[in-house]
């Protein structure tokens, strides 16, 4: 069947709401009765936690219950928060309480739960709750915590490390030995958070005539935090549901399991009434996850010709103080090092380690734009030493299309090989070159320089694993009423499932896609599901949509068959009838349909057809499909004061089929813009005691709309085999190569001083310290 | 991020919010909000009585007097900001306007309520300092005037009294012929300055630098005047040379350092738009002085 | 004992007549008491703007502000911008260039323009990034959202 809707830059179907201030977020959501949560957190990075006196704190006007580790319910009080991705190399899985049992372990860690009629007056409660602490020594530098004599995170832990582990391809060591050049390059790569404008929040609801609860939550995934709510509470498939409303904005953290969750159930099955819980941004920079501080020490080995002959390293990644996502992290950044390039031997030696800061989990990226940023750092260091044109180092060393599926040698998070199964890098490439007119940039920046102006250009290639297993689902039904639905697990954050999975679905079954409902995220109306992450939610959920939609047609066809007296293969589905190819005017409506296939009482089923005019599938893609990219960035840095302003930034990207190129569009520029936050601005700032210092956003910068350039962006269209629609993931890419080509224009443009750029992000300040002399331009 | 339980008062008159002042412990003058809320969301402030003086008319104006301009403490900054007569007769303030904030921060902040929240960095007390305003601080003894070299005795502390509130302010205006600039290098649209730098040059007849006033902010808890090198311009010939000398002069004031931004910093930025400033209000000088 | 106040605010041409405590903040008066929630709440503390409102015709951020305030003045909301359930120009444009993803940011960048716009019918690109510096898009990277609001700005000037 031809796709109508398929590749059509069609409206959303999700912004009549959002534009009339219709949509609804968590906190738009009131439940009568309703009661506020608020929390006691630890001031401390790490502490041991003693009395708790809350006696003050229950006799204000409005308090209901105060919990602590003690009130608990025994389940809860037994475990800890749920590990979700375990893995052998993990040495020490330390996880958090619901509530701090005796040792707090980052500034925020939730002591005690107040809850009262109002956030007010919760508020003014939490104000109220003593507690004894006993500051313990804070651990605020992943490097300085594997030093001989360094403070624990953890008391009683054997060391701050959390997991090593080795990735090895060929002989690293052998190969270096023969090199002709050997570079070596130390790279810092800083903090950075999801920071969406819509924080946090859930509402909890005990019904105790079922003895279940309903949760609300602004998530990324309901059915996993469904299986963690089971898991701590000890409960049975039927006593929980999870339902994720409108969501501002996700970015990876939304997508893990937080404590708080777990204290306002408690509460509502204590109080008999709901509760919600809203994180305010201070508790936003206090505990929702953020993502890296890493220390790479990684040396390049190449022949003469600019050919790699191997990568070998250590990288130091910062958990913080718990690992909710095991090692998947660093997992992923070690994996993504060798990006587009053919790297015949790799060695690369991760360790893992804990501090007294909020945990580090996948972010926009998840571990990639480091990995791009180390990469591309070692590429440049090549062109540099041996005088090459940058773009020239990478077309050397490209895997052509014709090593497609390409083996990389190593096992990606999946368990999988690393296998690209399709892309073309160095066309990739080339577009970006010629969008950007990377030719003509000599003369631009020669013409600057003339005037006092210093202009830099910048490449970065990434190649992103996206499509993650093990599986999305989707069901879709044809109601009696004629009406389509889809249900689906995926859990969107701004990334338009109902308008894309709506397209899908519609193309399947002959009707315009705003007759498609998309009802995504809730746990009862399909039994699984993971959740909108890792730029996997086009290729699973799409596909399974696909699946699931050409099924129902296959069936609708069938039914209608029967009905007609006529043969399957001479129907067409259109506007919501089956009809005869050759004669529309006879037709079945689904209605009429969907009647027929849910049966008649007291008549036999015929046929052999499951009843319903519905199905459900089950993507369970192979392993991963990889988009790619290559990001060009123009820049001018003002050297006398180190402000870097981006001219112009240019993106080619490959993320197979495109379902809906405006909604693509979208995904790629906002991705960069996250990028420039990275690469220019973002920055948490610690104390020696890990107590965080950057704690609003006067202070936390986010790139602002004077900041963020105007992307030119070029596609190409590698469609994947992996899976029946052909697609890949779109909503990372921007972040993960955008970093590296800043820095790499910031770096070209200072050129002449010969300074070079080995951290992210970069700021101002920084770019001063290393002209030095030389910053201070006309005033000297 | 709610504000802590407080008494809230919204008087009419000044000598109203003048005795309220004087009657209660732990009281906050909330002017336009847009300092003092945020401190109060975040229980950084907990005030036990608010006196909102949103709604006293008589703080909010804007007056010409002689050669000085009088802004009313309650005056938005959206006022002066699309102000013509600020625009042609105040053109400095104008320029400092475009780097405070944003449009809705604008639309309700005050003039009064910039200079008594005593940033650092903030735009207004940095043109305050260099036009060497007069402050009026009312209470129920009376009024009194301020110096602004006065008024700024620490970080983010005013030398008012617990029981006064600041009424307005008086800008004497630069003379005929002077050349304005104010320049400043925040990370973002909108953020507070690391460091502003405003001047003021006139010219002799001669096309010698005749006055220089300078008011270098983010060194200090509040803008410095460098009276020396404002000195060591006089009699000299504007250019490159002239402007380099008393940059590498300010370069040498003394600067403060904080988690994000280091003194040295500071000073390379003191020294970088302290040269800026001057070589764009000589040009407006020489402009004036042709024009 | 709690400080409360009675105040009438008029909110998109209708009055409201409520007791509030004097330290709820307009965001939360908006939201919770009159059940308008398409003004969200991001920050708390006046950066990002996703609270943004009309208060006597110009934006203002609506948790910097106390509903006491706003006896006896006229709020504007998002809720009011399409009249009859017909999205208005400026929303439409949002629409037509996918300038929103997750939607949390828009009512407060809508609000925003409402005022820019009138304020500057015919505006540059340069103008209209400036005009948004008050307000935090973490998905977008912006460039719809200025699309959106030059093509907005054309249709409203050609009377659309």
């Amino acid at each position: 069947m031809a796709s109508t809707w398929f590749g059509a830059s069609v409206k959303r179907k999700e912004d009549p709401a959002f534009l009339q201030g219709k949509g609804r977020y968590i906190d738009d959501i009131h439940l009568p009765g309703m009661l506020h949560a608020a929390f006691v957190r630890s001031p401390y990075a790490h502490a041991k936690v003693g009395r708790i006196d809350k006696d003050a704190a229950l006799t204000m006007p409005g308090v209901h219950a105060v919990l602590t580790f003690a009130d608990l319910p025994e389940p809860v009080r037994r475990q800890t928060l749920p590990l979700l991705v375990p893995h052998p190399a993990l040495r020490q899985p330390f996880m958090p309480h619901a509530l701090v049992k005796d040792e707090a372990c980052y500034v925020g860690e939730p002591v005690a739960c107040v809850i009262a009629d109002s956030r007010y007056l919760a508020e003014d409660a939490a104000d109220r709750v003593e507690v004894e602490y006993q500051p313990l020594p804070a651990v605020n530098d992943c490097r300085d915590a594997l030093g001989e004599g360094a403070p624990l995170a953890h008391a009683g832990a054997e060391s701050n490390v959390a997991a090593r582990f080795p990735l090895r391809v060929g002989d690293a060591d052998r190969a270096f030995s023969g090199a002709a050049h050997v570079f070596r390059e130390k790279i810092y790569q800083h903090r950075g958070g999801p920071f969406f404008i819509e924080c946090r929040g859930a509402i909890a609801q005990y019904d105790a005539a079922a003895d279940s609860y309903l949760l609300h939550v602004s998530s990324q995934g309901s059915h996993r935090l469904k299986r963690c709510m089971l898991e701590m509470f000890d409960l049975g498939d039927h006593q929980v549901r999870v339902v994720t409303p409108d969501v501002g904005g996700g970015f990876g953290p939304k997508g893990a399991f937080y404590p708080e969750y777990v204290n306002i159930a408690v509460a509502s099955r204590l109080t008999g009434r709901p509760v919600k819980w809203i994180e305010d941004r201070r508790e936003n920079f206090l505990t929702t996850h953020q993502e890296r501080d890493q220390y790479w020490d990684m040396e390049i080995a190449v022949e003469g010709n600019a050919k790699i002959i191997g990568v070998r390293g250590q990288l130091i990644h910062e958990t913080g103080a718990y690992v909710p996502w095991g090692i998947v992290l660093p997992w992923i950044t070690a994996t993504t090092v060798p990006g587009p390039y053919v790297i015949p031997n790799f060695k690369l030696d991760v360790v893992s380690v804990f501090t007294n800061k909020i945990q580090t989990t996948p972010v926009r990226g998840a571990g990639r734009p480091e990995a791009v940023v180390t990469m591309e750092r070692l590429m440049d260091r090549v062109a540099r030493e041996l005088k090459l044109d940058r773009a020239e180092v990478r077309r050397r060393n490209f895997i052509q299309p014709g090593q497609m599926p390409y083996n990389v040698g190593i096992i990606f998070r999946d368990g999988r090989p690393v296998t690209y199964d399709s892309g073309d890098y160095p066309a990739c490439q080339a577009a970006a070159l010629a969008a950007s007119d990377y030719a003509g940039f000599g003369s631009r920046q020669a013409e600057a320089r003339k005037a006092g102006r210093h202009l830099g250009i910048g490449i970065s290639n990434a190649v992103e694993a996206t499509g993650l297993g093990p599986y999305e689902g989707a069901t879709a039904r044809i109601a009696t009423s004629g009406k389509i639905a889809v249900y689906t697990g995926a859990t969107p954050q701004g990334q338009s499932h109902k308008t894309t999975l709506a397209q899908i679905a519609a193309d399947q079954l002959g009707v315009d896609y705003n007759d498609v409902t998309v009802v995504t995220a809730d746990t009862a109306t399909i039994s699984l599901g993971m959740g909108t992450f890792a730029a996997r939610t086009a290729v699973n959920a799409g596909s399974s949509v696909h699946l699931a939609a050409k099924e129902v047609a296959a069936k609708a066809k069938k039914i209608a068959a029967g009905m007609m007296e006529c043969m399957e293969d001479d129907l067409e589905l259109d506007g919501g009838y089956v009809r005869l190819k050759s004669a529309p005017d006879v037709r079945k409506s689904f209605a009429e349909i969907a009647v027929r296939s849910i049966g008649t009482p007291g008549f036999s089923m015929a046929g052999g057809l499951a009843p319903g005019l519905e199905h459900t599938s089950y993507f369970t893609p192979e392993q991963s499909v990889y988009s790619n990219g290559t990001h060009v960035a123009e820049v001018e840095v003002d050297i006398e004061t180190g402000a870097v302003r981006i001219l112009r930034f240019t993106v080619a990207h490959d993320c197979g089929r495109v379902i809906n190129p405006l909604i693509v569009d979208g995904q790629v520029v906002g991705g960069v813009a996250h990028g420039v936050g990275n690469a220019l601005f973002e920055r948490m700032v610690y104390d020696e005691n890990a107590q965080p210092l950057t704690t609003h956003f006067g202070e936390y910068l986010l790139p602002l709309a004077t900041d963020v350039p105007h992307v030119d962006l070029v596609h190409l269209e590698t469609p994947s085999p992996l899976n029946p629609l052909g697609v890949k993931g779109a909503g990372e890419g921007g972040t993960i190569a955008s970093i590296a080509a800043i820095l790499s224009a910031v770096e070209n443009a200072l050129e002449p001083f010969g300074v070079t750029v080995a951290e992210a992000p970069i700021s101002p300040q920084r770019i001063v310290e290393l002209l030095g002399e030389h910053a201070l331009g006309r005033t000297r | 991020m709610k504000p802590a339980p407080f008494t809230y008062h919204d008087p009419r008159t000044v000598a109203e919010a003048c005795d309220l002042l004087a009657t209660h412990e732990n009281a906050r003058v909330l002017a336009g909000g847009q300092s003092l809320m945020p401190m109060m969301n975040f229980r950084v402030a907990m005030p036990d009585h608010l006196v909102d003086l949103n709604r006293v008319g008589e703080l909010s104006y804007l007056r010409w007097e002689g050669e000085a301009l009088c802004v009313g403490a309650m005056t938005r900054q959206r006022d002066l900001e699309f102000s013509p007569d600020v625009g042609r007769r105040c053109p400095l303030l104008r320029e400092a306007l475009a780097h405070v904030g944003h449009r809705q921060t604008r639309n309700r902040g005050t003039f009064g309520g910039s200079l008594c929240h005593l940033d650092p960095s903030a735009e207004l007390v940095n043109v305050t300092a260099l036009l060497g305003g007069t402050l009026h601080a009312a209470s129920k003894r009376g009024t009194r005037d301020i110096a602004f070299a006065d008024f700024a005795v620490g970080y983010m502390t005013t030398s008012l009294e617990p029981h006064e509130l600041l009424a307005g302010v008086t800008l004497p205006l630069p003379g005929d012929g002077r050349g304005h600039a104010f320049v400043e290098f925040a990370r973002r649209h909108g953020d507070f300055a690391i460091v502003a730098c405003s001047a003021l040059i006139g010219f002799d007849r001669g096309g010698r630098i005749a006055d220089a006033a300078i008011a270098l902010s983010g060194l200090a808890h509040a803008p410095v005047r460098p009276a020396a090198i404002e000195k060591s311009l006089r009699g000299e010939q504007p250019g490159a040379a002239a402007f380099k000398a008393a940059a590498a002069e300010a370069g040498k004031l003394d600067a403060m350092a904080d988690a994000y931004v280091t003194t040295t910093y500071r000073q390379h930025l003191a020294r970088v738009l302290t040269y800026r400033a001057l070589e764009l209000a000589s040009a407006r000088a020489g402009e004036r002085a042709n024009g | 004992m709690a400080d409360t106040r009675n105040i009438t605010v008029t909110v998109n041409g209708e009055a409201h007549s409520r007791e509030v405590e004097t330290r709820l903040t307009l965001a939360d008066f908006l939201r919770h008491e009159l059940n308008l929630t398409g003004t969200h709440v991001g920050c708390e503390h006046g950066v990002c703007g996703a609270c943004t409102v009309l208060v006597g015709g110009t934006s203002a951020r609506a948790c910097l502000m106390l509903a006491v305030q706003c006896e006896g003045q006229e709020v504007v909301t998002v809720e009011s911008l399409a009249a009859g359930g017909k999205l208005n120009p400026l929303q439409q444009a949002f629409q037509d260039h996918h300038g929103l993803q997750c939607g949390f940011c828009t009512p407060g960048i809508l609000m925003t323009l409402t005022e820019f716009l009138r304020e500057y019918p015919d505006p540059s690109e340069a103008e209209v990034r400036t005009a948004l510096t008050g307000n935090l898009c973490r998905c977008t990277g912006y460039q719809a959202i200025v699309a959106a609001t030059l093509d907005a700005a054309k249709r409203m000037r050609g009377g659309a």
